[in-house]
């Protein structure tokens, strides 16, 4: 993956370096390896905290910051109302870690920290890290659909009024559908982060060569290509809400059918 | 692609890095944070409804006592047009008495004088009478020298004096 002289590796900047304790850290003989993507896992996690702890003035009337980080509990409190009911308030404080931790994630790995010499990361554009997030979503709504409805629980995979000749059939199209949530819940995300910075990453190399390139046409897609980046840079800052959104609603859809089945 | 090139040597890194942070943000803030300010959320939602409660009670309350207010305010006012109507009443039943009275004061005086000045006035009459006899008996007397007596002098004075 070297690039080459001169050139922009869109790639590169998801490639993992360690930091620390790349020798010897070690848990049972996997590498533990603090990272890039550690750090700024410990970051996002760091500013999410500033960010709350701001917001716990507990004032009756309430000032700005506090103001924002209510709304935020509201809208996550609001959305498991609205897809799982009143037994949904006992899942915002996972929903709300999961979103806010996604959200800073990817909006900090947006921040143009390159014009001060830092390398943002972002590892939610990681399957290995949204994968977790993934699978620890599924395993939830697992051992809350076993432990709440034993195994009435498969009854999820045959919806109200299949006929009886179906039923095998139905039974084995929403069993996969249900085991394939956890990949399409990690993917989406992992996908969508990489393709914007991929996107925005290719568009600076063509900045970048169209000046170099000597051309009297190269400045002119320079200019084009820096336009479009702003655009892009707008729609990856929506992209980066929308799909901490997304990760959040699909988890709580998810833990509605565990919760209420059909 | 990093992600794939990478795997084998950083996914048990990234799994136990993510496992831990994510869990003290699960357990810290989520766990520890989070519920706080929805309780601050609900203790103002809470503070909000019990105050517009109050608030709607005591507007209830104001205008029961503005309705009894008005009650009362109706009934002293007919009480005091009450008192009013009777007062004038009384004042103009007494001013009649009294107006009666002077009324009748003035009629005697009114009487006793017109009697007095037709007693005057006959009097008066008598004494012309009287006078006018003497004189006529005079006149006769040195005019035709004839003795009349005065009964006679007196019808013709008062035949003179009445036409």
């Amino acid at each position: 993956m070297a690039a080459e002289e001169g050139k922009v590796d869109p790639m590169h900047q998801f490639a993992i370096e360690p930091l620390l304790g790349t020798e010897g850290w070690e848990i049972a003989g996997y590498n533990i390896a603090f990272t890039n993507s550690a750090l700024w896992m410990l970051i996002s996690a760091a500013v999410l905290l500033l960010f709350v702890a701001g917001g716990m003035k507990r004032q009756l009337v309430p000032g700005r910051w506090q103001m924002a980080v209510e709304s935020f509990t509201g809208f996550i409190d609001g959305m498991l109302a609205a897809n799982i009911g009143p037994a949904g308030k006992k899942y915002v404080p996972y929903i709300f870690s999961l979103f806010m931790f996604i959200l800073f994630a990817n909006l900090l790995g947006l921040l143009p920290l390159a014009l001060i010499g830092l390398h943002p990361f972002t590892f939610t554009s990681h399957f290995t890290a949204t994968g977790v997030l993934a699978i620890i979503s599924f395993a939830i709504v697992l051992v809350v659909g076993f432990a709440k409805h034993g195994f009435h629980f498969f009854s999820l995979f045959v919806p109200h009024g299949t006929p009886l000749p179906m039923i095998p059939l139905i039974f084995l199209i929403e069993l996969v559908s249900f085991l394939v949530r956890p990949f399409s819940l990690g993917l989406r995300l992992f996908v969508a982060m990489m393709a914007g910075h991929v996107l925005l990453e290719v568009l600076s190399s063509f900045v970048i060569n169209g000046i170099n390139a000597g051309v009297a046409i190269g400045p002119v897609v320079s200019i084009l290509s820096f336009v479009l980046m702003i655009a892009i840079c707008a729609l990856e800052l929506l992209v980066a809400a929308i799909q901490a959104y997304v990760f959040a609603l699909l988890s709580s859809l998810y833990l509605n059918d565990a919760e209420n089945l059909h | 692609m990093p992600q794939i090139a990478q795997l084998a040597e950083t996914y048990a890194s990234q799994i136990f890095w993510i496992l831990l942070i994510f869990g003290f943000v699960f357990f810290v803030i989520g766990r520890g944070m989070v519920p706080k300010v929805m309780a601050t959320v609900e203790a103002r939602d809470k503070q909000i409804a019990t105050d517009l409660a109050a608030a709607e009670a005591a507007r209830k309350q104001a205008d029961e006592e503005e309705e009894a207010w008005r009650v009362q305010e109706n009934r002293r006012r007919e009480e005091a047009q009450a008192i009013i109507a009777e007062a004038k009443a009384k004042a103009g039943k007494e001013t009649e008495a009294r107006l009666a009275a002077a009324n009748a004061k003035v009629d005697d005086r009114v009487t006793a004088a017109e009697a007095k000045i037709a007693e005057a006035r006959a009097n008066a009459m008598t004494e012309i009478e009287t006078v006018a006899t003497e004189a006529a008996n005079d006149i006769v007397m040195r005019v035709a020298g004839v003795n009349v007596d005065e009964p006679t002098a007196r019808a013709a004075v008062k035949e003179a004096l009445h036409g």
